[in-house]
């Protein structure tokens, strides 16, 4: 791969399963990619495609069951952390109600991660906590407040700012904005658009919003049941989605303008429920609602296909253009 | 900039005092709109006063002890012994009044002992629940549990010697899994929310993470809990010295003067009837209260 | 014209919280003509559930109505009877709510609520004998495209994924032939791909029975695929009411074309910043007009008087000062 040098994170092969009463669920299922400083990869997918699971893989809170995480190449799964790597690595949860401390003041929230790792003398404290709420576009009285004086998008930039605080190389956005109406989302994804720049920090952004992944991703990762169906840079894949699976995902999104109807794979409304992890199809796991299943789907999980550097599908249907493919580069060489 | 700063800092302590009194103006509004809570806490406060002033506010703060007046035995309630006296001419309410401070302190003395280690027995548990941390230390709470409380306490004083210090340290002992059993369940929910695992991706200890995160998010249904066992404490402390096993005479204890007084029903009634009554008084003054603390500190909705 | 089925004129709702009321419904209007179907929008907190909520008679205890009435084929509810009330409810009116797994009672088993909601949809007189209903509780299932009824019937609510205990709900809304169906936001706990298809049967069944419905949700997207006619809601107020292209394509209060441009595209054009501030404080809710305080282009004739209805074309009509001037 050409990011293989300069990426920050690198998923190889990853797994997660979990053992319950019902069976193993193979949560994450051989699932690679990488990510580069400074830059945002989208992640996204419906319920049970594993992507939180990925998430929390990668904060540590998980360890795999398989393959390997390098983190400024620097192999860090399968071991305990230094503190040094979880200052690193940070997260902003989905729900900001539930990721501040209620009964703690967004001066104490603050604080912690601010001793913990030292990041500045403890006289200081109060002054950089007020430089952070500046930096996030909230009032310096703020920090008095308790989250439950605050609204839903003031809790999420205290939880940004928290993230913020020890200067990580990457922060994880597990649905950041789905608990906010449109206008506070706008406000926060435009914070966050910011940030990056500033700091030149690294997203792994978890959404099922297909639109917003469009306004805030450079590439994006398309997961369904545990495995990735698709990677590819936000442009391309919203030109032209190649998996039926996006395609469909794609035709479901609500929209506001014809502009956007016209971007809409035609001949892909979606059907069939998403089956549950416990009992997963054979073969390709989307091969039930697929429009354009083929013979081989229910018997074969899909490889990777790299169409070209940017962008790689999981699916049998471009097998056969990629060995033709191939073929045809062998003949000229000749 | 030293100007500005102190500035700011009086600012706010005069922001936070309006806050502060804003959020008691809340509680106190829930808080009152149930009657029967403010009966409660009235019942508490003025048991509470007795109970500290008794000896300036019993008629005969020395009928406390071993006091004999054969001048005035066994009278009945009238206007110089409000409640009448008892077989040695003690005033009964100046027992009565005096009992409170006994039934008080084994409340607070039981439940200052057996909190502590049973909450933090309860966050480590509810922490690392599903490891063998958590087996460990519920199956041993319940083992406290599976005996029956009056039983294992009489056990306890019966096999070392009866008195009022031996019954509080076999009602402790009873009542400790409780507070593991309530902290437990909090915690074990709490360390699934979003700003534990927060904390624990940054690295923080866990004792920071025990007592600053989950523990303070437990306070509330802890001290309602507190409330409501003042109430359950003094009646197994009652019912310890009714049976002979708890306070020893003189000492002007509730359950003991009960005890005492059954013997003398139905002719000398008020020796039973006045301390019974007391014992109702204060154990349903602690359980209005609790039940009206559990509204107010349920957590708010804005 | 025809008479509208349901009308709300300058509905008022405070709710009675300590320190004051909370005036949260401010002169709401709103009407809805038979087998319509219309979008009611706006933020979080814009009083979408209470204008739900008061539709239905089932608002909680603390509310307050403080004026205006809702009429119902020229039947004000608000001076019905509880008696009254349930009735009409029973047979004319049916409601989907956002979250299914809340609306469903885990323990008993979908044929037991289902049957239910048939047996009492009817008059004590008329009430269907056992066996009709069941085949009826079966026919809706087919309707909502719910594999094997028979055995669904037997199921418990914890056995069924979101999608399928949404399409639950919309049986037991549509079991009688409702004239009024009220849905609250039904897609937004459900993944993309199954609040489409969800979405899609709600709307078939709904037009094939010509139910009027009113649709509330926040997102936008879901409004103009589906709907005839918009209403735009801010604090209590309805600001702008238009067909659904006309308000997309020509959207007119502030409020809206915020809204509307606060919006992710999936062209991956530039979205807006947003609107400044957020919802207002209902006890103390700004004077005139309730948006002024976020307005880009409010005067201060906006914070003395609060605009009426103007009608911009016809068909659309907006709350605001500025009346499409600007």
């Amino acid at each position: 791969m050409v990011q293989e040098k300069k990426s920050l994170l690198k998923v190889n092969n990853l797994q997660k399963y979990f053992t319950t009463p019902q069976g193993i669920v193979k949560a994450v299922d051989d699932v690679s990619f990488a990510v580069a400083p400074g830059e945002t990869l989208g992640l996204v997918g419906e319920s049970g495609s594993g992507k939180t699971t990925a998430a929390f893989t990668i904060i540590g809170a998980y360890q795999p069951t398989d393959g390997s995480i390098y983190f400024q190449n620097k192999q860090i799964s399968g071991k305990k952390r230094s503190r040094e790597l979880k200052r690193n690595i940070q997260i902003v949860f989905q729900d900001p109600g539930s990721s501040l401390n209620p009964r703690q003041s967004v001066r104490q929230i603050l604080t912690m991660p601010l001793k913990l790792h030292n990041v500045v003398p403890a006289a200081e404290i109060g002054n950089k906590i007020q430089e952070l709420l500046e930096l996030v576009e909230l009032p310096r009285d703020f920090i008095h407040k308790h989250p439950l004086e605050l609204g839903e998008g003031e809790k999420q930039s205290v939880a940004i700012a928290r993230a913020l605080s020890v200067n990580p190389s990457l922060i994880v956005l597990d649905e950041p904005t789905s608990a906010l109406d449109v206008s506070m989302q706008a406000k926060i994804i435009k914070l966050l658009g910011n940030l990056q720049q500033e700091f030149n920090v690294a997203y792994i952004f978890i959404t099922h919003d297909l639109s917003l992944m469009r306004n805030v991703a450079s590439r994006v990762a398309i997961m369904y049941l545990g495995r990735i169906c698709e990677i590819a840079r936000a442009a391309d894949f919203f030109q032209q989605p190649l998996h039926p699976y996006t395609r469909m995902l794609i035709s479901s999104v609500p929209v506001v303008s014809e502009e956007e109807e016209a971007l809409k794979p035609p001949h892909y409304t979606s059907q069939g429920e998403i089956p549950s992890p416990v009992n997963m199809p054979t073969g390709c796991g989307f091969h039930p609602r697929c429009p354009e299943k083929l013979d081989i789907c229910d018997r074969q999980i899909p490889e990777s296909l790299a169409i070209d550097n940017n962008r790689q599908v999981f699916c049998h249907l471009y097998r056969k253009d990629q060995e033709q493919k191939i073929a045809d580069s062998t003949l000229r060489q000749e | 900039m030293n100007s500005k700063k102190t500035e700011i800092s009086a600012d706010y302590k005069k922001k936070n005092w309006l806050r502060r009194k804003e959020t008691l103006q809340r509680a106190w509004y829930k808080f009152s709109a149930n009657i029967l809570s403010v009966v409660g806490l009235i019942i508490v406060i003025a048991v509470i006063l007795l109970a500290v002033f008794a000896p300036w506010v019993a008629p005969h703060p020395d009928h406390a002890g071993a006091v004999v007046d054969f001048t005035a035995t066994m009278q009945s309630p009238g206007a110089g012994n409000l409640m009448g006296t008892d077989g040695v001419g003690r005033d009964l309410l100046s027992r009565i009044i005096f009992g409170f401070r006994f039934s008080l302190m084994m409340g607070l003395v039981v439940i200052g002992l057996a909190a502590p280690p049973g909450i933090i027995l309860g966050l480590i548990a509810g922490y690392y629940q599903g490891t063998k941390i958590d087996t460990a230390i519920m199956r041993f709470a319940d083992i406290f549990l599976a005996v029956p409380p009056l039983i294992l306490a009489m056990s306890i004083t019966s096999v070392l010697s009866p008195n009022i210090f031996n019954a509080m340290l076999a009602v402790t002992l009873m009542w400790w899994p409780w507070y593991t059993r309530l902290v437990y369940g909090l915690a074990s929910s709490l360390q699934n929310e979003y700003f534990v695992q927060s904390a624990e991706v940054m690295g923080a200890s866990t004792p920071h993470i025990l007592f600053k995160e989950i523990l303070p998010n437990c306070i509330s249904a802890i001290f309602t809990k507190i409330t409501l066992d003042m109430g359950f404490v003094i009646i197994i402390g009652a019912s310890l010295s009714f049976v002979g096993l708890g306070a020893q005479p003189p000492t002007p204890d509730l359950g003991t003067m009960v005890a005492d007084g059954a013997k003398y029903m139905p002719d000398q009634w008020w020796l039973t009837i006045f301390p019974a009554l007391a014992i109702v008084f204060v154990v349903l003054g602690f359980n209005l209260l609790g039940d009206g603390l559990r509204d107010v500190l349920a957590v708010e909705e804005v | 014209m025809t008479e509208p089925l349901l009308e709300i004129n300058e509905l008022k709702v405070n709710y009675q919280v300590f320190g004051g009321d909370l005036k949260v419904l401010n002169g709401l209007n709103l009407e809805i003509y038979p087998g319509e179907k219309i979008g009611l929008v706006g933020e979080t907190g814009c009083g979408k559930t209470t204008t739900m909520k008061s539709i239905l008679g089932i608002l909680h205890p603390a509310a307050r109505i403080k004026g205006g009435e809702i009429l119902y084929r020229g039947r004000d509810l608000l001076k019905l009877k509880e008696k009254e009330m349930n009735d009409l409810r029973r047979q004319h009116m049916s409601a989907i709510f956002q979250n299914p797994t809340a609306a469903l009672n885990p323990v008993f088993t979908i044929g037991q609520q289902l049957e239910d909601a048939i047996r009492y949809s009817f008059s004590r007189e008329e009430r269907l004998p056992k066996k009709e209903i069941k085949a009826r509780a079966v026919e809706v299932l087919n309707d909502v495209a719910l594999p094997d009824p028979e055995r669904l019937l037997k199921n418990y609510p914890v056995q069924l994924s979101g999608g399928m205990k949404q399409r639950i709900c919309i049986a037991l809304a549509l079991v009688t032939a409702s004239d009024l169906l009220v849905a609250d936001e039904p897609g937004t706990n459900l993944d993309v791909t199954i609040q489409d298809q969800i979405l899609r049967l709600l709307i078939n069944l709904v037009e094939e029975r010509k139910t009027a419905t009113i649709y509330i949700t926040h997102t936008l997207g879901v409004v103009r695929q589906f709907m005839d006619r918009v209403f735009v809601m801010y604090a209590g107020n309805t600001v702008e009411v238009a067909p659904t292209k006309t308000l997309f394509d020509n959207p007119v209060h502030p409020y809206t074309k915020g809204l509307l441009q606060a919006v992710p595209k999936l062209t991956g054009v530039e979205f807006s910043q947003g609107i400044p501030g957020r919802v207002p404080e209902y006890q103390r809710p700004p004077a005139g007009c309730r948006f002024h305080p976020r307005c880009p282009d409010s005067t201060a004739f906006c914070q003395q008087e609060k605009p009426g209805f103007v009608e911009v074309e016809p068909g659309h009509q907006v709350a605001c000062f500025t009346g499409g001037d600007s």
